[in-house]
């Protein structure tokens, strides 16, 4: 059973926003709205600056479905963390709640007027007719009912960010980070977003599930 | 007279206390995202002429061909297996 999930290398992402734009592009996301943006740290230190590219993570037990006092939010059976912008009053509870900055939302007149919650949606549409204009205008596309992935993972010329099953996108990381000797093991929100090693495991908060020693070098 | 004044005065107070009815209240927790229930799932869309292809309804062949497509982004395993 897929759980769709993202997954940023920092030791990949060139910081070309090429993500950025392929999300804006795909889904005709209004002024004012990054559904995804990259994040850069240290910036201009040598040796030291990362950068990461950041939307909805779609949490495994999300804070914003928690939250939101008219429960607009829901999972698909395939993990993705959908809402109802039918339902949503544009509180903003959700942006306050949620640890990566994902819902925006994008003003609706004058005076800093909000309008309806907007966020990263997998590619997943929303609860409209699958391929529907009424879903499109509302959401953006639905890549995934085309049997494809988001627009954002798929264009990423790096491949710093993968997008898909949990399982799928932790064994691509894996194998990448133990072919280039354990460097960059930490997958920047991964620890944050589907729940944290149990205590005494002696793994830090936000490391991915453990990466195999290269080859040569004992465990 | 001291009486009766007692008298009116307990009976007002007891006719006024018998309003002060209190409304039985529970408490039930929400039920997380069980308000929205419309979404259809994405293999049970009819695969288009020119895109990747899976049997209607079939979450199993749709799961396999979206795997094929995220084994896509392990270019290592491309280049060097």
């Amino acid at each position: 059973m897929a759980r769709m999930k993202f997954l940023c290398d920092a030791e990949r992402c060139i910081e070309c926003n090429g993500c950025v734009t392929a999300c804006k592009n795909e889904n005709e996301v209004p002024w004012g709205v990054n559904r995804r943006r990259v994040v850069t740290i240290n910036d201009g230190v040598i040796g030291a600056e990362k950068s990461i590219s950041v939307a909805c993570m779609h949490c495994s037990d999300a804070p914003c479905m928690a939250v939101c006092p008219v429960d607009c939010f829901y999972r698909t059976a395939d993990g993705v963390v959908l809402h109802d912008k039918d339902l949503c009053i544009g509180c903003g509870y959700c942006f306050y709640a949620c640890p990566f900055g994902a819902p925006q939302f994008p003003q609706a007149g004058a005076f800093g007027l909000r309008g309806k919650m907007d966020k990263c949606t997998f590619c997943a549409g929303g609860p409209e007719a699958d391929g529907s204009d009424a879903e499109f205008k509302k959401y953006g596309r639905n890549r995934l009912s085309e049997g494809k992935l988001p627009a954002c993972a798929e264009m990423c010329s790096t491949k710093a960010l993968l997008g898909g099953d949990g399982d799928v996108v932790a064994d691509i990381y894996r194998e990448r980070v133990a072919r280039r000797g354990n460097k960059g093991a930490e997958a920047w929100g991964w620890g944050s977003a589907y729940g944290q090693p149990p205590k005494g495991a002696g793994a830090a908060p936000g490391t991915a599930p453990a990466a195999p020693a290269p080859a040569g070098q004992k465990s | 007279m001291r009486r009766l004044a007692f008298a009116a005065g307990a009976l007002l107070l007891a006719l006024t206390l018998s309003a002060c009815m209190e409304v039985e209240q529970t408490v039930s927790e929400k039920q997380i995202g069980q308000t929205v229930k419309r979404d259809t799932a994405a293999w049970t869309n009819e695969p288009s002429a020119n895109g990747p292809k899976w049997n209607k309804g079939d979450r199993g062949s749709w799961e396999e061909q979206i795997k094929k497509r995220q084994l896509a982004q392990h270019e290592d395993r491309r280049i060097y297996q």
